[in-house]
């Protein structure tokens, strides 16, 4: 045998030839974005959607702790919800039903420089991607994931979702829903989340502390947004709205956040239930463990190119 | 073990036949070591200068049950595992019984004596097949010591074909101390006395000594290794530092290596908990910058496939390996078949053209695995590489790759840009090219990457004129490529009245009976195919020269009485003389198989 016809040989690193390459920015250069530079198309949403606000509040994040264009990363699933990486002008992928954390925690593992932020609904979360959410959980993957819960299947037109209440009446349960609920707090915690915080659209201040925070953890954070959906289900959250005659209750002061247990308790009513961070813990996140394998590796290897390493593999193979 | 003709014989002894090459078969239970053995004869083939193919099957069982390993050496071409077995090593009576039908009449036959009483044998054997009975079982007890009958018997026997093959035992020695040596320097000692055992055995009832002719690949240094290692190695070599995987048989020997070997480059495997979660997060380091890897087999396929298509629909460069086993659903995951060929091409709802590539060999395995990711960066799309069980767990010797030539470094470039549509309709070549997160646009207009239909920023669209524009980038792309792709090489004269079309690993039987056929005075030749998706262009050209096209693929000829490559064939050059030669009895092909099935179809 020979060796084969290769019609396909190396090719150049950079083969994004549509571009044109220009200089660099020095830091000096960069000044914070403007809501105008950083907003994209005019949200889809149904006028009086919760969204809208989790949206600003991106904006908001992202002017007020001076993130670069280029770094922003947005990653979403299928849903209302899930539509915004278009509103957003950065990097943004628009991924299929269910499975934005895998695809998230692909380009978190692959790319350590950047702080992915995937955006979706109770419906990818807990429904057709739970076992996502399980296990980016557990194992820790450096991101933050922000779920706008409405309660409802809004984009395909009110049918049960896995957060509806019990009594909930839908398309698909015209007597209403009889199917225990996922309690996402609970769920977030017992999967092995390291950071579970709780806010609601309504509260702008709230959200904005709780997106930086979840941004600023070192390790998979999870923060639950109650996003009311005027269209399907209207007044789903007002017992957590002051001004519809709700309370907005923060958790309190003496509540211990790295208590699993006290944490779990704490999250037994999420009707209207606390709102902040619910628990918190350090551990070892993915990206580090798999960083220390990388590098426990090549420094056996140290000095060796590429090509050297796979001969020596090859040596052993003769 | 044709050509026994120079003999010779000294006093008493048994006469030495000069061969050029030879088909043994070992059939044992799967915990006895078989296939190392099948290893150390394969390896020891590679550094002499020949050619070696290995067959195997196991149980799918967890632990135990029958198993066989076959090896057919060759000083020579040698293109497959060998119809008929010229010698048979059977170390139970079940191994005896379910296995002599293998071997070729006048064969020989070593059995364990402790296991096989000879007068348990049936007369009408005697006479049909040599055999030489051992009792291999004490003898090693005899030899290493020790209680555990079934341990070191493997290397006893090794011995013996040492003994009964002439094989080069300083070679052999070396060969099993780099295998033994680690922890306990007895456990080398113990194996190299069990070999020493069976290689001094007094083999003066052997009907037949062998020697083999010096093999033909003179100076050149060969590796020896599975078509998965092949692979997997092809893949590090082209640059992908980032693959996710879910276990399955038999993909999961891939994913074991680059979960092993890709730290060593700066890069990571994933196990993932699902199919979905690996070909999702594949595709999500894919659009970080570098193309990655995710595989699986036949069921572990089927899931991917609504992801793959998101893969077609952003134009993200994505490898996916299928190692296809026995389908549908759970199957015969041990088993060899082709019938992932339409999943592959066709798996995907909506029209959502892809890249299958199918490599034939071990050692294009290896290649291919390059070749894949070039052809997914060069035309951002993702390409299925398609291989099959027999070709994944088999054993090849082949010329060492130019390492230093062929590594590449595909590591992403960041650097800024004034502007970026990576949909671009008026792009010069028509494919798409992404940029990376992290990649600062100066122009302040940012891409998405999306699943919907989408302009040429990525941004949504309902304009059936954008969804006919886009539709038609997607596929004038891979019609671009289907015109780089070398057209391939018919084996045999150009004109004649059979052409044989293969994919896979069918090429090798396929190419074993057009050379029996044509010595048979048969006009018979044969076309591989390697690039199953787009096809290379102009292959009616090729069809002309012959009165018949039989496609040979290991699959059913379902509803349209064709096989699924048949079939594509069909679509793409409706002519009636395209006819199948399929099959699905979970085994590669014999080359007796394939004649008889040309004088069937052509009686």
């Amino acid at each position: 045998m020979s060796e084969m016809a290769f019609p396909f040989a190396v090719l150049p690193r950079g083969i994004n030839t549509n571009a044109t390459p220009v200089a660099p920015l020095t830091e000096a250069d960069r000044k914070p974005l403007t809501k105008k530079e950083v907003s994209a198309d005019h949200p889809t949403w149904c006028p009086g959607c919760g969204d809208f606000s989790v949206l600003a509040l991106y904006f908001k994040l992202i002017e007020k702790r001076r993130m670069h264009h280029e770094k922003i990363t947005t990653v979403a699933g299928i849903g209302c919800s899930s539509r915004f990486p278009y509103f957003v002008q950065a990097h943004g992928a628009h991924f299929i039903h269910g499975r934005a954390l895998p695809f998230a925690s692909g380009v978190s593992l692959s790319r350590p420089d950047l702080h992915v932020f995937v955006f979706g609904g109770d419906g990818d979360a807990f429904s057709i991607g739970g076992n996502h959410f399980t296990h980016t959980a557990r194992k820790n993957v450096k991101l933050t994931y922000v779920v706008m819960d409405n309660n409802v299947y809004g984009l395909t037109k009110n049918q049960t979702s896995p957060t509806s209440p019990l009594g909930y009446k839908s398309k698909t349960d015209a007597w209403g829903s009889k199917d225990r609920p996922v309690n996402p707090i609970k769920q977030a915690i017992c999967a092995g989340a390291t950071f579970v915080a709780r806010s609601s659209s309504t509260n702008p201040n709230h959200v904005l502390a709780m997106m930086e925070q979840a941004m600023d953890h070192d390790g998979f954070s999870f923060v639950q947004i109650l996003s009311e959906c005027v269209e399907f289900y209207p007044g789903a959250f007002d017992n957590a709205n002051p001004r519809k005659g709700g309370v907005f209750a923060e958790v309190p002061k003496e509540h211990d956040v790295t208590d699993e247990y006290a944490s779990y308790r704490l999250a037994e009513d999420l009707s209207p239930g606390k709102f902040g961070v619910i628990y918190k813990t350090t551990r070892p996140t993915k990206n580090a463990n798999e960083g220390q394998i990388i590098a426990d590796h090549q420094a056996k290897v140290a000095g060796l190119e590429p090509w050297q390493i796979l001969k020596k593999n090859f040596d052993r193979m003769k | 073990m044709s050509d026994a003709a120079e003999a010779t014989s000294a006093g008493g002894q048994p006469t030495v036949s000069k061969i050029s090459e030879a088909v043994i078969r070992i059939a044992g239970n799967s915990q006895d070591g078989i296939q190392a053995i099948g290893g150390f004869l394969a390896r020891l083939a590679g550094r002499s200068e020949q050619e070696v193919m290995t067959f195997m099957t196991i149980p799918s069982t967890i632990s135990g049950g029958p198993s066989i390993f076959q090896v057919r050496i060759g000083s020579g071409e040698v293109l497959s595992a060998g119809d008929d077995a010229d010698m048979l090593l059977a170390f139970y009576d079940h191994s005896y019984t379910a296995h002599l039908n293998s071997l070729r009449k006048g064969g020989i036959v070593i059995y364990d004596s402790d296991h096989l009483k000879p007068e348990a044998i049936p007369v009408e054997n005697l006479t049909k097949y040599r055999h030489v009975g051992v009792p291999i079982s004490s003898l090693t007890v005899e030899a290493i010591g020790g209680t555990g009958r079934d341990k070191g018997k493997n290397v006893y026997a090794l011995g013996l074909l040492a003994r009964m093959f002439d094989l080069n035992v300083p070679k052999l020695h070396r060969l099993l101390q780099e295998r033994f040596t680690g922890k306990d320097p007895k456990i080398a000692e113990t194996a190299l006395n069990a070999f020493n055992a069976g290689y001094n055995y007094t083999l003066a009832t052997a009907p037949e000594l062998f020697q083999f002719k010096p093999g033909e690949n003179v100076g050149q240094a060969q590796v020896v290794m599975s078509g998965n290692e092949a692979l997997g190695y092809g893949l590090i070599a082209a640059g992908v530092r980032f693959g996710a995987g879910y276990p399955i048989t038999p993909w999961s020997d891939i994913m074991e290596l680059l979960r092993r070997e890709l730290p060593k480059y700066g890069g990571q495997f994933q196990q993932c908990e699902d199919e979905i979660a690996s070909v999702s997060m594949a595709i999500g380091a894919s659009w970080g910058g570098r193309v990655a890897v995710t595989g699986s087999s036949g069921p572990g396929i089927a899931l991917k496939t609504e992801a793959i298509g998101w893969a077609v629909m952003a134009e993200m460069p994505l490898v996916v390996v299928d190692v296809q086993r026995g389908g549908p659903s759970t199957g015969m995951p041990t088993n060899i078949e082709q019938s992932d060929l339409n999943i592959a091409v066709y798996g995907g709802h909506g029209d959502s053209p892809r890249v299958v590539i199918a490599p034939s060999t071990v050692e294009d395995c290896f290649y291919s695995a390059i070749e894949a990711v070039n052809i997914a960066r060069k035309y951002s799309t993702p390409v299925i590489l398609v291989t099959d069980q027999g070709i994944a767990t088999r054993i090849e010797a082949f010329k060492e790759p130019d390492l230093q030539k062929i590594v590449q470094d595909i590591s992403p470039d960041f650097s800024a840009v004034t502007e970026h549509k990576p949909y671009d309709l008026s792009a010069p070549d028509g494919v798409t090219r992404h940029i990376a997160p992290g990649t600062r646009v100066a122009s302040g207009k940012y891409p998405v990457v999306t699943g919907l239909e989408h302009d040429e920023l990525g941004h949504p669209t309902g304009s059936p004129k954008l969804h006919i524009q886009m539709t038609a980038k997607r596929r004038n792309k891979l019609k671009k490529l289907a015109a780089e792709l070398p057209t391939p090489v018919v084996y045999g004269p150009a004109e004649g009245q059979v052409l044989l079309v293969s994919w896979g690993s069918a090429q090798g039987p396929t190419q074993e009976a057009v050379k029996a056929a044509r010595a048979a005075g048969k006009a018979v030749s044969a076309l591989h195919i390697k690039y199953i998706s787009p096809l290379p262009n102009d292959l009616d050209k090729i069809f002309e020269g012959f009165s018949n096209v039989f496609v040979v693929e290991l699959n059913d000829e379902g509803l349209n009485g064709i096989g699924q490559f048949g079939g594509l064939l069909r679509a793409r050059y409706p002519d009636r003389k395209i006819r199948g030669i399929t099959k699905c009895d979970g085994l590669t092909w014999k080359v007796r198989e394939i004649l008889d099935r040309i004088a069937a179809l052509t009686a």
